[in-house]
């Protein structure tokens, strides 16, 4: 166990300098130049020359990757700015602000994003998933598997504008969404976080229910349920016991892509309730042509997907005794 | 002869598909005494399994008709509640299925599988439910019984899953074990030991067994009865010696013609049953065993195709056919 999760976590770490480097050398494949952004509208030859300067940009391609690589584990010192300490990812081009900072700052958000939805699209779309398997052809399981067509096929802008001129503007019955931390009030954060919750489960939840009712179906089929059944253990027992854990390994593998994805940042949901996470983040970072917080984002996204596949892995081990972690 | 333990009558089994209606058991009797070991035999597909599905109520009511009767110990076990299948299965009645790797669980250890059954229907706690599955596993013959408790299924090899799975029958001593082509998955000589050991749990506990099996050399070696069935019907029922010593039936001849024998050449073919078994969807009329039959122009034909020959005599001996018994005997010398 401690020893596969070291392998993979080195191999992480690769696929993670793999994918910074990519981004690195995509960034400047695009035709925008930061120095120019950051020098303003009215900007002479030798103003320019010293933006490019102060952005670093002035060096070889490979010597700033290096750098920017070297500052995450050794931190950097930056010329009128200071020092950088480890992990440094720099400082935004635009506003000079510690990008690890500005990082952890969003980060409380999106992760409370991704847990609050989460929580709901798993449990909501797995028990609508099981109530339709075992009610198989029958009104509620039609019921559940059209309304969860629709769920999948809403777009969040929409509900989410939607639930926001309804429940919020015109009647009054959630305020508008707002993220305190959760150890500062937990009932603001939660009330606060309710609605882009649900909306953004709404779309995650069709996956979850189509998934564990089709498994669910093929379990509850699978001759140890019989088995089950014929030693006499309760209708009940042999669902949530027998069934259930067999469904869960498909439900795990896409509940750890989609946190992952979470992590990275819901943009659209951010951008529909005007949350401030990673997912504004990385689109300002990414019309700013603003390389340090760009380089952040992806990183973050890209871990956040690396480490819940690990998780994933350890997970299989955990629910079904024959996989070994090798 | 006492009321016997279970005693089935008329038994029919429909399944509903998209294709039509399966007549998966077609008016089956027969009977099991207490101690005693009933063999079924059949090809795949005769009914055998679904027969005995059907005694322990497992079968999806929404798409199975059933009627008849089933009795166990006197109580009817057909459109008996829910709570009383449970309560008896496992318990009183308990099953062994044929492929021991898929039966048992991936997911629990051998202990915790058979525990559970015995806290379910005792109350015991988790500590005695697990002393008990050391026990059952000590008596089915599996080593090191303390330690393999705590193994997995995988872990097991696969006579030693079927031991598990027959400790996990047995460990609320239940008084009709149904055993549902117990060997088919497992090589020649752990057959012999799972077959002995099932002969021995018998002696001890006087428990009943119905063997469901196509081998007949197995049921020569362990069954006291035998009900060979065909296309959902009994074909012909009696005692072991009678059904394989003097077989009335052509089905069960072809049966017996079609098995290798330690004596005959090795240069002579095997007879198999000409033709395939019937649809169950569309049971041919009249005996179902008429288009393969070779012997239908010994009673001019027609009555086979017509009506459906009943099992006679009613008790002991019987067989579903209507050649005369002399005609039976003068084939079968």
């Amino acid at each position: 166990m401690i020893r596969f999760i070291t392998r993979r976590t080195l191999g992480a770490a690769v696929t993670l300098v793999i994918i910074a480097a990519v981004t690195f050398f995509l960034f400047f494949a695009v035709p925008a130049d930061p120095a120019r952004l950051a020098c303003g509208k009215v900007c002479p030859p030798e103003l320019l020359e010293q933006a490019r300067h102060n952005l670093g940009l002035d060096q070889p391609l490979f010597a700033q990757f290096l750098a920017w690589l070297t500052g995450i584990f050794t931190g950097r010192d930056y010329e009128g700015l200071g020092r950088c300490p480890a992990p440094c990812l720099g400082f935004s081009f635009v506003n000079r602000a510690p990008v690890w900072e500005t990082i952890l700052d969003r980060l409380p958000l999106t992760v409370s994003l991704t847990i609050g939805a989460a929580t709901v699209f798993f449990t909501f779309g797995v028990a609508t998933g099981v109530v339709a398997a075992l009610r198989q052809g029958r009104p509620l399981d039609k019921i559940a598997s059209v309304s969860s067509l629709i769920g999948a096929s809403v777009q969040i802008y929409f509900a989410g504008t939607l639930a926001l001129y309804y429940l919020v503007y015109k009647n009054h019955i959630l305020r508008q969404p707002k993220y305190v931390p959760f150890t500062e009030d937990p009932v603001g954060w939660l009330s606060g976080l309710a609605l882009p919750w649900v909306v953004l489960a709404i779309i995650f939840t069709a996956n979850y229910t189509r998934m564990t009712r089709s498994t669910m179906v093929e379990q509850l089929g699978e001759d140890y349920v019989r088995t089950a059944r014929a030693k006499g253990m309760p209708g009940r027992s042999v669902v949530m016991r027998f069934a259930l854990r067999g469904t869960m390994i498909p439900i795990v593998t896409i509940f750890g892509v989609d946190l992952g994805t979470l992590i990275g940042g819901a943009i659209i949901t951010e951008q529909t309730f005007g949350l401030q996470g990673l997912g504004q983040l990385s689109i300002r970072a990414v019309t700013n042509s603003d390389l340090p917080m760009l380089m952040a984002t992806v990183l973050v996204a890209a871990g956040a997907i690396v480490v819940f596949n690990i998780i994933v892995d350890v997970m299989y081990a955990v629910i079904d005794p024959r996989v070994r972690l090798s | 002869m006492s009321n016997p333990f279970l005693s089935v009558r008329d038994l029919t089994v429909d399944f509903h598909t998209e294709d039509g209606v399966v007549h998966a058991v077609d008016g089956l009797s027969f009977d099991v005494e207490k101690g005693t070991t009933l063999g079924i035999v059949g090809e795949s597909g005769s009914g055998k399994s679904v027969t005995n599905l059907t005694v322990l109520g497992l079968h999806n009511p929404e798409t199975t008709k059933i009627s008849g009767e089933i009795r166990l110990d006197g109580e009817e076990l057909i459109g008996a509640p829910r709570s009383t299948m449970e309560r008896l299965r496992g318990n009183k009645v308990a099953m062994i299925f044929q492929d021991p790797l898929t039966a048992l669980s991936p997911y629990h250890t051998i202990g915790r599988q058979i525990g559970e059954v015995y806290r379910k229907h005792t109350g015991a706690s988790r500590g005695e439910s697990r002393k008990r599955a050391i026990e059952m596993l000590t008596r089915v013959g599996i080593p090191q019984p303390k330690t393999r408790v705590d193994d997995y299924p995988h872990q097991f090899s696969g006579g030693m899953r079927q031991r598990a799975m027959i400790a996990m029958a047995l460990v609320c001593d239940p008084d009709l074990l149904i055993a549902d082509e117990p060997t088919t998955a497992l090589d020649v000589t752990v057959q012999a030991q799972i077959l002995d050991l099932l002969k021995d749990l018998q002696e001890q506990m006087g428990t009943s067994i119905i063997l469901i099996t196509h081998d007949l050399g197995v049921v020569a070696s362990t069954v006291h009865n035998v009900l060979v069935m065909y296309a959902g019907r009994a074909v012909e029922r009696g005692t072991v010696t009678e059904v394989l010593g003097e077989p009335r039936h052509p089905y069960t001849w072809g049966l017996l013609a079609s098995m290798p024998h330690l004596t005959s050449s090795v240069d002579m073919p095997l007879k198999p049953v000409r033709g395939t078994p019937p649809s169950l969807i569309n049971v041919p009329p009249g005996c179902p065993f008429h288009p393969r039959c070779d012997y239908m122009d010994l009673v001019g034909g027609e009555v086979c195709k017509g009506e459906r020959p009943e099992l006679s005599p009613h008790r002991g001996h019987g067989d579903a056919c209507y050649l005369t018994l002399a005609q039976k005997r003068e084939i079968h010398k």
